[in-house]
Protein backbone atom coordinates (compact mmCIF):
# COMPACT_ATOMS: atom_id res chain seq x y z
CA UNK A 1 0.00 0.00 0.00
CA UNK A 2 1.02 3.46 -0.96
CA UNK A 3 -1.32 6.71 -0.78
CA UNK A 4 -0.01 10.31 -1.65
CA UNK A 5 -2.13 13.48 -0.99
CA UNK A 6 -1.19 16.54 -1.72
CA UNK A 7 -2.10 19.38 0.26
CA UNK A 8 -2.63 23.40 -1.01
CA UNK A 9 -4.29 26.30 0.06
CA UNK A 10 -3.31 29.99 1.12
CA UNK A 11 -1.19 30.76 4.13
CA UNK A 12 -3.18 30.48 7.22
CA UNK A 13 -5.75 27.61 6.30
CA UNK A 14 -3.81 25.18 7.83
CA UNK A 15 -2.30 23.31 4.91
CA UNK A 16 0.33 22.30 6.47
CA UNK A 17 -0.96 21.04 10.30
CA UNK A 18 -3.52 19.21 8.15
CA UNK A 19 -1.08 17.27 6.06
CA UNK A 20 0.97 16.84 9.38
CA UNK A 21 -1.75 15.50 11.14
CA UNK A 22 -2.05 12.85 8.72
CA UNK A 23 1.18 11.90 8.74
CA UNK A 24 1.09 11.70 12.75
CA UNK A 25 -2.18 9.44 12.02
CA UNK A 26 -0.35 7.38 9.77
CA UNK A 27 2.68 7.05 12.25
CA UNK A 28 0.79 6.41 14.83
CA UNK A 29 -1.58 3.28 12.64
CA UNK A 30 2.66 1.91 12.17
CA UNK A 31 3.38 3.60 7.96
CA UNK A 32 5.75 4.61 6.70
CA UNK A 33 5.42 8.62 6.20
CA UNK A 34 6.69 11.40 4.86
CA UNK A 35 5.70 15.04 5.03
CA UNK A 36 7.30 17.96 2.66
CA UNK A 37 6.26 21.56 2.91
CA UNK A 38 6.87 23.80 -0.38
CA UNK A 39 9.56 26.19 1.27
CA UNK A 40 10.33 28.67 -1.18
CA UNK A 41 8.80 31.97 -1.61
CA UNK A 42 4.99 30.65 -1.29
CA UNK A 43 5.89 30.58 2.23
CA UNK A 44 6.00 33.96 2.33
CA UNK A 45 2.34 34.92 1.04
CA UNK A 46 0.40 33.37 -1.48
CA UNK A 47 -0.18 29.68 -2.36
CA UNK A 48 1.94 26.89 -0.08
CA UNK A 49 1.43 23.14 -0.48
CA UNK A 50 2.53 20.36 1.76
CA UNK A 51 3.27 16.83 0.18
CA UNK A 52 2.13 13.46 2.34
CA UNK A 53 3.10 10.26 1.52
CA UNK A 54 1.74 7.17 3.60
CA UNK A 55 3.24 3.18 2.70
CA UNK A 56 4.03 0.33 3.75
CA UNK A 57 7.63 -0.26 2.49
CA UNK A 58 9.94 2.63 2.94
CA UNK A 59 9.54 6.00 1.14
CA UNK A 60 11.99 6.53 -1.80
CA UNK A 61 10.92 9.98 -2.93
CA UNK A 62 8.97 11.92 -0.55
CA UNK A 63 7.17 14.05 -3.90
CA UNK A 64 5.53 12.40 -6.61
CA UNK A 65 4.69 14.39 -10.26
CA UNK A 66 1.24 12.94 -9.08
CA UNK A 67 -0.34 12.92 -5.83
CA UNK A 68 -3.21 10.16 -5.74
CA UNK A 69 -5.33 12.57 -3.55
CA UNK A 70 -5.39 16.44 -4.34
CA UNK A 71 -7.10 18.40 -1.29
CA UNK A 72 -7.19 22.15 -2.35
CA UNK A 73 -8.08 24.55 -0.31
CA UNK A 74 -8.32 28.07 -2.69
CA UNK A 75 -9.06 28.76 -5.97
CA UNK A 76 -5.43 29.16 -7.60
CA UNK A 77 -4.93 25.84 -5.77
CA UNK A 78 -7.60 24.17 -7.63
CA UNK A 79 -6.59 25.73 -10.77
CA UNK A 80 -3.19 24.34 -10.65
CA UNK A 81 -3.75 20.81 -9.14
CA UNK A 82 -7.20 20.04 -10.22
CA UNK A 83 -5.95 18.33 -13.41
CA UNK A 84 -2.38 16.74 -11.54
CA UNK A 85 -3.95 13.88 -9.71
CA UNK A 86 -3.12 10.60 -10.89
CA UNK A 87 -5.41 7.87 -12.47
CA UNK A 88 -7.23 6.23 -9.61
CA UNK A 89 -7.54 8.90 -7.74
CA UNK A 90 -9.52 11.61 -5.62
CA UNK A 91 -9.63 15.42 -5.87
CA UNK A 92 -11.80 16.93 -2.49
CA UNK A 93 -12.10 20.79 -3.19
CA UNK A 94 -13.50 23.49 -1.00
CA UNK A 95 -16.74 24.67 -2.79
CA UNK A 96 -17.24 27.50 -0.33
CA UNK A 97 -13.98 29.43 -1.85
CA UNK A 98 -13.61 27.49 -5.00
CA UNK A 99 -15.76 27.70 -8.30
CA UNK A 100 -15.22 24.22 -9.80
CA UNK A 101 -14.82 24.90 -14.06
CA UNK A 102 -12.86 22.24 -14.80
CA UNK A 103 -13.63 18.58 -15.59
CA UNK A 104 -10.73 16.57 -13.62
CA UNK A 105 -10.61 12.51 -14.87
CA UNK A 106 -10.78 11.54 -11.26
CA UNK A 107 -13.96 11.57 -9.22
CA UNK A 108 -14.84 14.73 -7.38
CA UNK A 109 -16.00 15.99 -3.49
CA UNK A 110 -17.07 19.02 -3.06
CA UNK A 111 -17.22 20.08 0.41
CA UNK A 112 -18.14 23.41 1.81
CA UNK A 113 -15.59 23.52 4.30
CA UNK A 114 -15.54 26.99 5.05
CA UNK A 115 -18.81 27.54 5.67
CA UNK A 116 -19.06 24.86 7.60
CA UNK A 117 -16.23 25.84 9.64
CA UNK A 118 -17.90 29.19 10.13
CA UNK A 119 -20.87 27.59 11.21
CA UNK A 120 -18.83 26.04 14.21
CA UNK A 121 -17.55 28.95 15.31
CA UNK A 122 -13.84 29.16 13.96
CA UNK A 123 -12.95 29.50 9.79
CA UNK A 124 -9.46 27.98 10.66
CA UNK A 125 -11.27 24.79 11.47
CA UNK A 126 -12.16 24.26 7.62
CA UNK A 127 -9.17 22.00 7.39
CA UNK A 128 -10.30 19.55 9.56
CA UNK A 129 -13.38 19.18 8.47
CA UNK A 130 -11.72 19.01 4.95
CA UNK A 131 -9.39 16.17 6.21
CA UNK A 132 -11.90 14.07 7.69
CA UNK A 133 -14.36 14.08 4.36
CA UNK A 134 -10.99 13.15 2.51
CA UNK A 135 -10.78 9.85 4.74
CA UNK A 136 -14.38 9.37 4.61
CA UNK A 137 -14.53 8.49 0.91
CA UNK A 138 -11.48 7.26 1.20
CA UNK A 139 -10.53 5.06 4.42
CA UNK A 140 -6.65 4.71 4.28
CA UNK A 141 -7.33 5.48 8.17
CA UNK A 142 -10.42 5.34 10.11
CA UNK A 143 -11.38 9.23 10.93
CA UNK A 144 -10.97 8.20 14.80
CA UNK A 145 -7.09 8.01 13.96
CA UNK A 146 -7.49 11.52 13.46
CA UNK A 147 -9.26 12.22 16.78
CA UNK A 148 -6.29 10.21 18.02
CA UNK A 149 -3.73 11.91 16.58
CA UNK A 150 -4.73 15.03 17.73
CA UNK A 151 -5.12 13.98 21.45
CA UNK A 152 -1.74 12.80 21.18
CA UNK A 153 0.41 15.38 19.58
CA UNK A 154 -1.64 18.80 19.60
CA UNK A 155 1.16 21.09 21.81
CA UNK A 156 -0.21 22.18 25.33
CA UNK A 157 -0.80 25.51 24.50
CA UNK A 158 -3.54 24.45 21.64
CA UNK A 159 -4.79 21.75 23.95
CA UNK A 160 -8.05 24.10 24.40
CA UNK A 161 -8.93 23.89 20.74
CA UNK A 162 -9.10 19.59 20.83
CA UNK A 163 -12.48 19.48 21.37
CA UNK A 164 -13.86 22.25 18.16
CA UNK A 165 -11.73 20.26 16.01
CA UNK A 166 -13.22 16.81 16.86
CA UNK A 167 -16.77 18.87 16.29
CA UNK A 168 -14.77 19.66 12.68
CA UNK A 169 -13.61 16.64 11.95
CA UNK A 170 -17.40 14.97 12.81
CA UNK A 171 -18.56 17.73 10.64
CA UNK A 172 -16.50 16.64 7.98
CA UNK A 173 -17.47 13.06 7.85
CA UNK A 174 -20.75 14.04 7.47
CA UNK A 175 -20.97 16.31 5.08
CA UNK A 176 -18.57 13.34 2.70
CA UNK A 177 -21.14 10.99 3.70
CA UNK A 178 -23.99 13.06 2.23
CA UNK A 179 -21.87 14.43 -0.97
CA UNK A 180 -20.19 11.27 -1.88
CA UNK A 181 -23.80 8.84 -1.30
CA UNK A 182 -26.43 10.96 -2.93
CA UNK A 183 -24.46 12.27 -6.12
CA UNK A 184 -25.89 15.13 -7.76
CA UNK B 1 12.19 4.97 23.17
CA UNK B 2 9.52 6.93 20.91
CA UNK B 3 9.09 7.52 17.59
CA UNK B 4 8.57 11.33 17.17
CA UNK B 5 7.84 12.61 13.65
CA UNK B 6 10.61 15.06 13.10
CA UNK B 7 11.78 17.63 10.56
CA UNK B 8 15.38 16.89 9.78
CA UNK B 9 16.51 20.70 10.55
CA UNK B 10 14.87 20.12 14.06
CA UNK B 11 16.34 16.33 14.35
CA UNK B 12 19.75 17.02 13.68
CA UNK B 13 19.66 19.98 16.27
CA UNK B 14 18.32 17.72 18.84
CA UNK B 15 20.51 14.83 17.83
CA UNK B 16 23.41 17.22 18.72
CA UNK B 17 22.20 18.55 22.08
CA UNK B 18 22.07 15.06 22.69
CA UNK B 19 25.55 14.40 21.65
CA UNK B 20 26.47 17.28 23.86
CA UNK B 21 26.72 19.49 21.51
CA UNK B 22 27.84 22.85 24.41
CA UNK B 23 28.24 25.72 21.96
CA UNK B 24 26.66 26.31 18.36
CA UNK B 25 27.33 29.28 16.43
CA UNK B 26 25.40 29.79 12.78
CA UNK B 27 24.00 32.49 10.55
CA UNK B 28 20.30 31.92 9.04
CA UNK B 29 20.01 30.48 5.09
CA UNK B 30 17.11 28.66 3.87
CA UNK B 31 16.97 25.87 3.86
CA UNK B 32 18.54 25.02 6.95
CA UNK B 33 17.43 27.75 8.90
CA UNK B 34 14.75 25.87 11.51
CA UNK B 35 18.34 24.05 12.65
CA UNK B 36 19.31 27.68 13.75
CA UNK B 37 16.74 28.55 14.58
CA UNK B 38 15.92 25.33 17.37
CA UNK B 39 18.96 25.97 18.70
CA UNK B 40 18.24 29.47 19.76
CA UNK B 41 15.96 28.30 22.33
CA UNK B 42 17.15 24.79 22.96
CA UNK B 43 20.44 25.78 24.11
CA UNK B 44 19.47 28.65 26.24
CA UNK B 45 17.15 26.48 28.18
CA UNK B 46 20.08 24.36 28.64
CA UNK B 47 22.32 26.65 29.64
CA UNK B 48 24.97 26.25 26.94
CA UNK B 49 26.13 28.85 24.10
CA UNK B 50 24.05 29.97 21.08
CA UNK B 51 24.96 32.62 19.58
CA UNK B 52 24.09 33.86 15.89
CA UNK B 53 27.19 35.37 14.20
CA UNK B 54 27.31 38.83 12.57
CA UNK B 55 28.23 36.39 9.11
CA UNK B 56 29.13 32.74 8.18
CA UNK B 57 32.92 33.94 8.11
CA UNK B 58 31.87 35.13 12.17
CA UNK B 59 30.77 31.93 12.93
CA UNK B 60 33.34 29.34 11.61
CA UNK B 61 35.81 31.77 13.42
CA UNK B 62 33.79 30.90 16.80
CA UNK B 63 33.32 27.48 16.10
CA UNK B 64 37.35 27.52 15.81
CA UNK B 65 37.65 29.30 18.56
CA UNK B 66 35.28 27.70 20.96
CA UNK B 67 37.06 23.76 19.53
CA UNK B 68 40.30 25.04 21.12
CA UNK B 69 38.32 24.84 24.32
CA UNK B 70 37.47 20.86 23.77
CA UNK B 71 34.45 21.33 23.82
CA UNK B 72 32.10 19.67 21.50
CA UNK B 73 31.01 22.72 18.78
CA UNK B 74 29.04 22.90 15.44
CA UNK B 75 27.64 25.41 13.09
CA UNK B 76 25.29 24.55 10.43
CA UNK B 77 24.78 26.57 6.52
CA UNK B 78 24.03 25.75 3.34
CA UNK B 79 25.99 26.37 0.35
CA UNK B 80 26.42 30.22 -0.60
CA UNK B 81 26.91 30.25 3.37
CA UNK B 82 29.27 27.05 3.68
CA UNK B 83 31.41 28.89 1.20
CA UNK B 84 32.36 31.62 2.93
CA UNK B 85 33.55 28.73 5.87
CA UNK B 86 36.27 27.74 3.70
CA UNK B 87 39.29 29.78 5.44
CA UNK B 88 38.10 29.18 8.52
CA UNK B 89 37.47 25.21 7.69
CA UNK B 90 40.98 25.08 6.72
CA UNK B 91 42.46 26.96 10.26
CA UNK B 92 40.43 24.24 12.23
CA UNK B 93 41.54 21.20 10.52
CA UNK B 94 45.36 22.19 10.49
CA UNK B 95 45.06 23.09 14.07
CA UNK B 96 43.57 19.59 14.71
CA UNK B 97 40.50 20.69 16.47
CA UNK B 98 37.34 18.80 16.33
CA UNK B 99 34.57 20.26 14.93
CA UNK B 100 30.98 19.55 13.27
CA UNK B 101 29.64 21.31 10.12
CA UNK B 102 26.38 20.90 8.56
CA UNK B 103 25.96 22.07 4.80
CA UNK B 104 22.56 21.75 3.67
CA UNK B 105 23.60 21.75 0.48
CA UNK B 106 20.82 24.14 -2.26
CA UNK B 107 20.84 24.21 -5.79
CA UNK B 108 23.92 26.29 -7.37
CA UNK B 109 26.04 27.74 -8.37
CA UNK B 110 25.76 30.78 -7.31
CA UNK B 111 22.99 32.07 -5.47
CA UNK B 112 21.43 30.04 -7.22
CA UNK B 113 18.12 28.83 -5.64
CA UNK B 114 17.11 27.19 -2.30
CA UNK B 115 15.91 23.88 -3.61
CA UNK B 116 17.16 20.09 -2.84
CA UNK B 117 21.35 19.65 -4.35
CA UNK B 118 24.63 17.70 -4.27
CA UNK B 119 26.37 20.09 -5.88
CA UNK B 120 28.92 20.73 -3.25
CA UNK B 121 29.97 17.43 -3.60
CA UNK B 122 33.41 18.25 -4.35
CA UNK B 123 33.60 21.42 -2.15
CA UNK B 124 32.87 18.66 0.67
CA UNK B 125 35.14 15.99 -0.13
CA UNK B 126 37.75 17.58 -1.77
CA UNK B 127 39.29 20.07 1.03
CA UNK B 128 36.30 22.24 2.12
CA UNK B 129 38.88 25.30 2.45
CA UNK B 130 42.37 25.54 0.83
CA UNK B 131 45.61 23.34 1.42
CA UNK B 132 46.42 19.52 1.72
CA UNK B 133 43.66 17.85 3.89
CA UNK B 134 40.19 16.54 2.86
CA UNK B 135 37.20 16.51 6.08
CA UNK B 136 35.48 13.66 7.01
CA UNK B 137 31.80 13.54 5.14
CA UNK B 138 28.80 12.14 6.63
CA UNK B 139 25.77 11.42 3.84
CA UNK B 140 22.21 11.03 5.35
CA UNK B 141 19.20 9.45 3.54
CA UNK B 142 16.65 10.52 5.99
CA UNK B 143 15.75 11.95 9.22
CA UNK B 144 16.74 8.99 11.33
CA UNK B 145 20.16 8.65 9.32
CA UNK B 146 20.60 12.60 10.12
CA UNK B 147 20.51 11.85 13.73
CA UNK B 148 22.48 8.79 13.65
CA UNK B 149 24.82 10.46 11.63
CA UNK B 150 25.22 13.45 13.91
CA UNK B 151 25.93 11.55 16.76
CA UNK B 152 28.39 9.88 14.66
CA UNK B 153 29.81 12.93 13.63
CA UNK B 154 30.88 14.36 16.85
CA UNK B 155 32.37 11.12 17.88
CA UNK B 156 34.85 10.77 15.02
CA UNK B 157 35.41 14.58 15.18
CA UNK B 158 36.88 13.62 18.64
CA UNK B 159 38.47 10.65 17.76
CA UNK B 160 40.45 12.13 15.01
CA UNK B 161 40.18 15.75 16.26
CA UNK B 162 39.20 16.83 12.91
CA UNK B 163 36.50 18.36 11.07
CA UNK B 164 33.27 16.58 9.98
CA UNK B 165 30.96 17.61 7.48
CA UNK B 166 27.38 16.31 7.18
CA UNK B 167 26.13 17.03 4.22
CA UNK B 168 22.92 16.56 3.31
CA UNK B 169 20.26 18.95 0.87
CA UNK B 170 17.31 21.05 1.03
CA UNK B 171 14.77 17.97 1.10
CA UNK B 172 15.98 16.23 4.15
CA UNK B 173 16.41 19.27 5.98
CA UNK B 174 12.80 20.33 5.50
CA UNK B 175 10.82 16.78 5.41
CA UNK B 176 9.13 15.68 8.72
CA UNK B 177 9.60 11.50 9.28
CA UNK B 178 9.09 9.03 11.91
CA UNK B 179 12.62 8.85 13.85
CA UNK B 180 13.82 8.10 17.22
CA UNK B 181 16.03 10.13 19.01
CA UNK B 182 19.04 8.70 21.27
CA UNK B 183 19.28 9.40 25.51
CA UNK B 184 20.86 12.60 26.53
CA UNK B 185 24.40 11.59 26.61
CA UNK B 186 26.58 13.89 29.52
CA UNK B 187 28.94 16.56 28.18
CA UNK B 188 32.29 15.11 27.20
CA UNK B 189 35.36 16.09 29.94
CA UNK B 190 37.70 18.67 28.04
CA UNK B 191 40.84 16.65 26.57
CA UNK B 192 44.50 17.16 28.03
CA UNK B 193 45.09 18.97 24.99
CA UNK B 194 42.51 22.09 25.38
CA UNK B 195 43.19 25.77 26.25
CA UNK B 196 41.30 26.33 29.23
CA UNK B 197 43.93 28.19 31.11
CA UNK B 198 47.25 26.82 32.16
CA UNK B 199 47.42 27.36 35.44
CA UNK B 200 50.09 24.99 37.45
CA UNK B 201 51.04 23.26 34.03
CA UNK B 202 52.73 24.19 30.98
CA UNK B 203 50.95 25.42 28.62
CA UNK B 204 48.92 24.43 25.27
CA UNK B 205 49.14 25.69 22.22
CA UNK B 206 47.09 25.63 19.06
CA UNK B 207 47.92 27.46 15.96
CA UNK B 208 47.95 26.74 12.05
CA UNK B 209 50.91 28.77 11.29
CA UNK B 210 54.41 27.67 10.37
CA UNK B 211 56.92 29.70 9.77
CA UNK B 212 59.18 27.19 8.16
CA UNK B 213 58.46 24.67 5.24
CA UNK B 214 59.92 21.75 7.50
CA UNK B 215 57.30 22.21 10.49
CA UNK B 216 54.51 22.73 7.77
CA UNK B 217 55.77 19.55 6.39
CA UNK B 218 55.56 18.02 9.40
CA UNK B 219 52.46 19.04 9.90
CA UNK B 220 51.19 17.96 6.72
CA UNK B 221 52.69 14.31 7.34
CA UNK B 222 50.48 14.25 10.81
CA UNK B 223 47.45 15.67 8.91
CA UNK B 224 47.88 13.09 6.42
CA UNK B 225 48.64 10.04 8.67
CA UNK B 226 45.38 11.03 10.36
CA UNK B 227 43.40 10.34 7.24
CA UNK B 228 44.99 7.12 6.16
CA UNK B 229 43.65 5.98 9.41
CA UNK B 230 40.19 7.70 8.29
CA UNK B 231 40.57 5.82 5.06
CA UNK B 232 41.63 2.81 6.77
CA UNK B 233 38.57 2.47 9.75
CA UNK B 234 35.50 4.62 8.77
CA UNK B 235 34.55 3.45 5.15
CA UNK B 236 30.66 3.11 5.49
CA UNK B 237 28.00 1.78 2.64
CA UNK B 238 24.57 0.49 3.10
CA UNK B 239 23.31 -2.18 0.45
CA UNK B 240 20.37 -3.32 -0.85
CA UNK B 241 19.95 -6.85 -3.72
CA UNK B 242 23.92 -6.79 -4.88
CA UNK B 243 24.09 -10.20 -3.68
CA UNK B 244 23.54 -11.72 -7.53
CA UNK B 245 23.18 -7.93 -9.03
CA UNK B 246 24.16 -7.55 -13.16
CA UNK B 247 23.95 -3.41 -12.38
CA UNK B 248 25.21 -2.12 -9.63
CA UNK B 249 23.62 1.48 -9.41
CA UNK B 250 25.30 4.05 -7.03
CA UNK B 251 24.22 7.04 -5.25
CA UNK B 252 24.11 8.66 -1.53
CA UNK B 253 21.70 11.13 -0.04
CA UNK B 254 18.76 12.10 -1.75
CA UNK B 255 19.29 10.78 -4.92
CA UNK B 256 20.03 7.41 -3.07
CA UNK B 257 17.23 7.13 -1.29
CA UNK B 258 15.15 7.89 -4.50
CA UNK B 259 17.45 5.33 -6.53
CA UNK B 260 16.39 2.75 -3.56
CA UNK B 261 13.03 2.94 -4.87
CA UNK B 262 13.82 2.71 -8.97
CA UNK B 263 16.23 -0.47 -7.98
CA UNK B 264 13.26 -1.58 -6.01
CA UNK B 265 11.28 -1.52 -9.07
CA UNK B 266 13.40 -3.30 -11.48
CA UNK B 267 13.96 -5.89 -9.61
CA UNK B 268 10.13 -6.36 -9.32
CA UNK B 269 10.47 -6.42 -13.23
CA UNK B 270 12.96 -9.40 -12.99
CA UNK B 271 15.94 -7.53 -13.68
CA UNK B 272 18.98 -8.08 -11.19
CA UNK B 273 20.03 -4.74 -9.89
CA UNK B 274 21.67 -4.04 -6.54
CA UNK B 275 22.34 -0.67 -4.85
CA UNK B 276 25.52 0.92 -2.70
CA UNK B 277 24.89 3.89 -0.80
CA UNK B 278 27.63 5.53 0.10
CA UNK B 279 27.18 6.99 4.08
CA UNK B 280 30.57 8.33 4.08
CA UNK B 281 31.84 10.47 1.03
CA UNK B 282 35.26 10.94 2.92
CA UNK B 283 36.51 8.58 3.36
CA UNK B 284 34.91 7.00 0.31
CA UNK B 285 34.11 2.98 0.35
CA UNK B 286 36.35 2.25 -2.25
CA UNK B 287 36.84 -1.01 -0.77
CA UNK B 288 33.70 -2.14 -0.91
CA UNK B 289 32.76 -0.84 -4.31
CA UNK B 290 36.13 -2.46 -5.30
CA UNK B 291 34.98 -5.87 -4.21
CA UNK B 292 31.49 -5.20 -6.00
CA UNK B 293 32.50 -3.85 -9.35
CA UNK B 294 34.57 -7.47 -9.80
CA UNK B 295 30.79 -9.19 -9.43
CA UNK B 296 28.49 -6.65 -11.48
CA UNK B 297 28.79 -5.99 -15.37
CA UNK B 298 28.77 -2.27 -15.24
CA UNK B 299 27.63 0.93 -12.50
CA UNK B 300 25.45 3.75 -12.82
CA UNK B 301 25.83 6.78 -10.60
CA UNK B 302 23.14 8.82 -9.55
CA UNK B 303 23.30 12.36 -8.06
CA UNK B 304 21.76 15.97 -8.05
CA UNK B 305 24.38 17.53 -10.12
CA UNK B 306 26.27 17.01 -13.30
CA UNK B 307 28.57 14.02 -11.95
CA UNK B 308 30.96 14.67 -9.29
CA UNK B 309 31.06 11.67 -6.86
CA UNK B 310 31.19 9.74 -10.53
CA UNK B 311 34.96 10.51 -9.72
CA UNK B 312 35.41 8.55 -6.89
CA UNK B 313 33.64 5.81 -8.18
CA UNK B 314 35.70 5.80 -11.65
CA UNK B 315 38.72 5.68 -9.19
CA UNK B 316 37.46 2.97 -6.98
CA UNK B 317 36.28 1.08 -10.05
CA UNK B 318 39.29 1.41 -12.01
CA UNK B 319 38.37 0.91 -15.45
CA UNK B 320 37.67 -2.80 -14.77
CA UNK B 321 33.72 -2.42 -15.64
CA UNK B 322 31.62 0.33 -17.67
CA UNK B 323 30.47 3.41 -15.29
CA UNK B 324 27.29 5.89 -16.35
CA UNK B 325 26.13 8.75 -15.27
CA UNK B 326 22.37 10.44 -14.47
CA UNK B 327 22.31 13.74 -12.67
CA UNK B 328 19.40 16.68 -12.53
CA UNK B 329 21.14 19.91 -11.61
CA UNK B 330 20.14 22.93 -9.98
CA UNK B 331 17.35 21.96 -7.47
CA UNK B 332 15.87 19.78 -9.82
CA UNK B 333 15.10 16.47 -7.70
CA UNK B 334 15.08 13.02 -9.85
CA UNK B 335 11.95 10.83 -9.51
CA UNK B 336 11.37 7.03 -8.97
CA UNK B 337 10.00 6.24 -12.69
CA UNK B 338 12.90 8.86 -14.00
CA UNK B 339 15.13 6.57 -12.68
CA UNK B 340 13.54 2.99 -13.11
CA UNK B 341 13.61 4.58 -17.05
CA UNK B 342 17.56 5.02 -17.00
CA UNK B 343 18.25 1.82 -15.23
CA UNK B 344 16.18 -0.52 -17.64
CA UNK B 345 17.92 1.19 -20.78
CA UNK B 346 21.29 0.34 -19.49
CA UNK B 347 20.68 -2.85 -18.05
CA UNK B 348 19.40 -3.62 -21.34
CA UNK B 349 22.56 -2.47 -23.06
CA UNK B 350 25.03 -3.39 -20.67
CA UNK B 351 24.15 -6.43 -17.97
CA UNK B 352 21.44 -8.37 -20.91
CA UNK B 353 22.51 -7.83 -24.36
CA UNK B 354 20.03 -9.29 -26.84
Amino acid sequence: MQDSFLFSGFGGQGVMFAGQLLAYAGMDAGYHVTWIPSYGPEMRGGTAHCFVILSDQAIGSPVLPRPAVALVFNQPSYEKYAGQVAPGGLLVFNSSLITADQSPSVPTLAIPATATAHGLGDARLMNMVMLSALLTVRPVLPVSALEAALAAHLPAHRRSLLAANVQALAAGAALAREAWLSPA
Amino acid sequence: MTRELLKGNVAIGEAAIRAGVQAYFGYPITPQTELLEYMAWRMADLGRVFLQAESEIAAINMVYGAACTGARVMTSSSSPGFSLMQEGLSYIAASDVPAVVVDMMRGGPGLGNILPSQGDYFQVTRSAGHGDYRPIVLAPASVQEAIDLTMLAFDLADRYRHVVILAADGQIGQMMEPAELPPMQPLTAAPPWALRGAQGRAPNRISSLYMHAESAEAANRRIQSRLSQIRQYEQRSLEYATEDAELLVTGYGTAGRIALSAVQAAREQGLKVGLLRPLTLFPFPEERLSVLADRVQACLVVEMNAGQMLDDVRLAVGGQIPVEFYGRMGGVVPMPDELLTVISRMYRRVAAPA
